[in-house]
């Protein structure tokens, strides 16, 4: 067991490293998933409308590949309908960059190489770091269970539902760390990670989209491709329902095969290379490239593509189901649900306009992301040399916000013409679905503009602060803005997002007085943020 | 504030002039009074330990730091207000390269060109096969060496003025040393200024005309390197034929240890003269006479004997 020397104190060290981090996945996790459980015990209080609810599911084939269908019609499996996959595909998610950060990313900054020169053996790297990932994986099944529990639901699915979360878990640890393997540095592997969570998303999607519906209308037995996905063996443990448990065992055998094959892999290799070859570039820049504009576009184009993939599915789903909305909320309290969100009047109104609203807020989360660049360039190194050639700093900054701000309308016309596209096909009524909802995402420009600024002010006045603040100047916009008045809270405190001021579109008509005033003030923060920055110091790392 | 007209009181033969510079982080003070001149044309070797302040006075001259108080010209213009203008007639190597790691280093190299205002194609050629780097690779998976490579390409290629390079050479192999000081000194042959920090004393003592020793944030030396060498000493090894006893009563020599007629010692400098006379009346057999290299000096000034012998002068910039 020499090969396995050291795994202790490198645990221990991953553990360290991640004391704060794990934990808050972990928890956050498991509470997700109960606070699904929650809300879908409230919304659906008696048995006739949860049958209804469950029979709507395996009816309507966008529902069925999105969120899978329910096992039974119990809060429980309705619960799991509702959230097990997309608690999974984020469980997944934790796995992988949980493996990548404590294998392939030690490798590429240099720092394995160190630990390997003491008395560490060849796999203790990889060993803690699957170790922390099992412990990370047994814990997020402890809580959840325990949480479903303590919400009242039976002890038996509730059990299976956090090993289905859990099992899930640990196979993508298994599979990053063939990832791991394969590239040469941590954002390739993490990409690849996340190529395969897609496609195992996609492929239980495809299952339960051709699946037969069973007898009870309600449970669905999913076509071949969903036997092919870590995601579809969670599914397929159906807790609160038939609740098998052998699935499990296809869980478990993924995870042994996978770290069994990269054990193998590692031992193929040297350290710090990959298999897969790095890829070359272009040896001379194309003269797009050569301007501050150039660069940053090239800097956040892969960010923005994979927004738009993304924003383009979300539309799709929610448009696809625009002419369900009747049916999906029948009874008084989803019906209110839906108004909460989204005002009040017609009812497919208030669901576009509270679901366009909170994707809305969603996108802006790109924006933050694309301006929240200035600061880690400016703490990297990357700003301190151009800003070191004949480059203004307000020509840099400018720049960052013009990106950003075009690629934030870019998503959001890509929300529009998907949601619109999906709705305006289901409801045979192209033309007008399809105006009506651009106008509502590209009104969201407005809001989005005045958080950019405030991100732009952050950064030109506390450089130190600015990620921290600006994020949670986020989480205000989407926690308070959106679910205020699910939350109950005043008004005068949901005011506080600029995203409470538009109309309820498409239920209400717009207007150009919130949107003037928005850019008016958008402006003036830009315009602060650009003035600070330009008086200050850069404030560098280290 | 957009104007290349040098500010009053600019010498045109001085390309930076800094005088009682303080910068201060907080409660540290990073640079405390510190001054600096170099003159145009002259390759200027910034020298200092680890955390003097020579990063954070490139950094202000670059205008990327505000000052707190003194004076900096950096050609004629504010570092600070005219930062811009300034940037084309410079170009900058960080001591720590961290670019894009999603560029390769090639278009790393057209993109800081650009920005600076254009590059010479023919000298990033050239530079490219001398520095042998392969320009076709991603900046994230080149070593820190390669790294530095792709910034030192991108600032030579560039027609400037003056090059400002911070510990430019700390990542390359003795042969790549090489390769970058023969373009040192190509650049030095065609007139162009350089700011040269660096704590690798053989390549100073190379390169440089005139260095600027800091430690703490303060000047503490300045000058020619044969001034500074006038301020050190020099080891000398005699053998005489009157035993030389009376040694130890010379101003100016230390260390001395004399047994019968052999004495070894250290004597400053400016007192050779004296005791090379004192020796030649007690007829010199032999003599070995060791000059004083920069790294004496420099370690005079950081070393444990900073302690115990504080630094009597200080010339040059003064």
């Amino acid at each position: 067991m020499r090969a396995l020397t050291g795994t202790g104190v490198l645990t221990r060290l991953a553990l360290r490293r991640d004391r704060i981090r794990l934990p808050l996945w972990v928890v956050g996790l498991a509470g997700l998933f109960a606070s699904i459980g929650d809300s879908i015990t409230g919304l659906y209080e008696t048995e006739a409308a949860r049958l209804e609810n469950a029979q709507v599911r395996a009816d309507n084939v966008v529902t069925r590949a999105f969120t899978g269908p329910a096992p039974g019609s119990s809060s429980g499996a309705l619960t799991v309908s509702e959230g097990l996959v997309f608690t999974c595909v984020l469980v997944a998610l934790m796995n992988i960059l949980l493996v990548v950060r404590h294998t392939r990313q030690n490798e590429e900054l240099g720092r394995a190489e160190l630990v390997g020169s003491a008395a560490v053996g060849r796999h203790a790297g990889l060993a803690a770091a699957l170790l922390v990932a099992g412990l990370a994986n047994v814990l997020l099944i402890v809580l959840s269970t325990l949480a479903l529990i303590g919400m009242g639901m039976p002890a038996g699915g509730s059990v299976l539902a956090g090993v289905a979360l859990g099992t899930v878990g640990l196979a993508f640890a298994g599979l990053t760390a063939i990832a791991a393997q394969l590239t040469e540095s941590a954002r390739a592997a993490t990409g690849l990670g996340g190529l395969v969570l897609a496609t195992t998303f996609l492929l239980r999607a495809a299952g339960d989209a051709f699946g037969n519906t069973a007898s009870d209308d309600i449970t669905v037995n999913p076509a071949w491709p969903s036997w092919f996905s870590p995601l579809g063996w969670g599914q397929q443990l159906r807790p609160y329902g038939e609740s098998r448990v052998w699935p499990v065992a296809l869980l478990l055998v993924c995870t042994a095969v996978s770290v069994l094959l990269a054990v193998w892999l590692s031992v193929h290799r040297d350290v710090g290379t990959g298999m897969l070859p790095a890829r070359r570039g272009s040896v001379r820049a194309s003269s797009a490239l050569l301007k501050p504009l150039g660069l940053v576009w090239r800097l956040q184009r892969g960010l923005l593509l994979g927004w738009m993939v993304g924003i383009a599915v979300f539309g799709a789903v929610f448009g696809g189901i625009g002419d369900q909305v009747e049916d999906l909320f029948s009874s008084e309290k989803s019906a209110q649900f839906v108004r909460d969100l989204g005002g009040e009047g017609d009812l497919v109104n208030a669901y576009f306009a509270g679901m366009m609203g909170l994707l809305a807020v969603v996108v802006s989360g790109f924006t933050v992301q694309a301006l929240i660049r200035l600061r880690s360039d400016e703490e990297g190194g990357p700003a301190e040399a151009v800003l070191a050639t004949s480059v203004s700093r307000a020509h840099w900054v400018l720049a960052h916000a013009l990106v950003a701000l075009v690629g934030t309308a870019l998503v959001l016309a890509v929300l529009g013409l998907s949601t619109g596209l999906a709705y305006g096909a289901v409801s045979d009524d192209l033309t007008g679905a399809l105006g009506d909802l651009l106008e509502t995402t590209l009104a969201q420009l407005a809001p989005t503009a005045v958080l950019a600024g405030f991100a732009l002010a952050a950064f030109g006045l506390l450089p130190r602060l600015a990620a921290a603040v600006t994020w949670a100047a986020f989480a205000v916009c989407l926690v308070i803005g959106q679910f205020g008045t699910l939350l109950d809270l005043p008004d005068a405190l949901i005011d506080i997002s600029p995203f409470s001021h538009l109309p309820n579109l498409p239920a209400e008509s717009l207007t150009a007085m919130p949107i003037v005033v928005m850019a008016a003030l958008a402006a003036v923060l830009a315009a602060v943020g650009v003035a600070g920055f330009r008086r200050r110091s850069l404030a560098l790392g280290g | 504030m957009l104007t290349n007209v040098p500010s009053p009181g600019g010498d045109p033969g001085v390309a930076i002039s800094i005088r009682d510079l303080v910068k201060t982080f907080g409660d540290t003070t990073a640079l405390d009074h510190l001054q600096l001149t170099a003159r145009s044309g002259e390759v200027h070797g910034f020298l200092g330990p680890n955390g003097a302040g020579k990063s954070t006075t490139i950094r202000v001259l670059l205008g990327l730091l505000r000052k707190d108080s003194g004076h900096a010209t950096l050609l004629g213009g504010d570092p600070w207000n005219d930062a811009v203008e300034l940037h084309r007639r410079l170009a900058y190597v960080p001591g720590d390269v961290n670019l894009w790691p999603n560029l390769t280093g090639g278009e790393a190299i057209d993109l800081l060109g650009s920005l600076r205002g254009g590059l010479n194609e023919a000298r990033r050629r050239d530079l490219l096969e001398k520095f042998s780097l392969d320009p076709g690779k991603k900046m994230r998976t080149y070593s820190k060496g390669n790294r530095q490579k792709v910034a030192l390409v991108a600032a030579f290629s560039s027609d400037v003025e003056l090059y400002i390079l911070d510990e430019p050479t700390s990542g390359l192999d003795p042969l790549m040393e090489a390769v970058f000081q023969e373009c040192v000194q190509e650049l030095r042959e065609a007139g162009k200024t350089i700011l040269l920090s660096s704590h690798i004393l053989a390549e100073v003592e190379k390169l440089c005309d005139r260095v600027s020793i800091i430690r703490e944030g303060r000047t503490v030396e300045s000058g020619t390197l044969s001034e500074l060498r006038h301020l050190t000493r020099t080891s000398l090894q005699v053998e005489t034929e009157t035993p030389p006893a009376e040694l130890h009563s010379m101003p100016g020599v230390h260390k001395l240890v004399v047994e019968g007629h052999h004495a070894t010692f250290e004597a400053d400098t400016a007192q050779l003269g004296e005791v090379h006379r004192h020796l030649a009346a007690l007829g010199v057999r032999s003599l070995t006479s060791t000059p004083p290299t920069l790294e004496e000096l420099f370690l005079r000034h950081y070393g444990d004997q900073t302690a115990a012998e504080p630094a009597d002068s200080v010339v040059g910039a003064r």
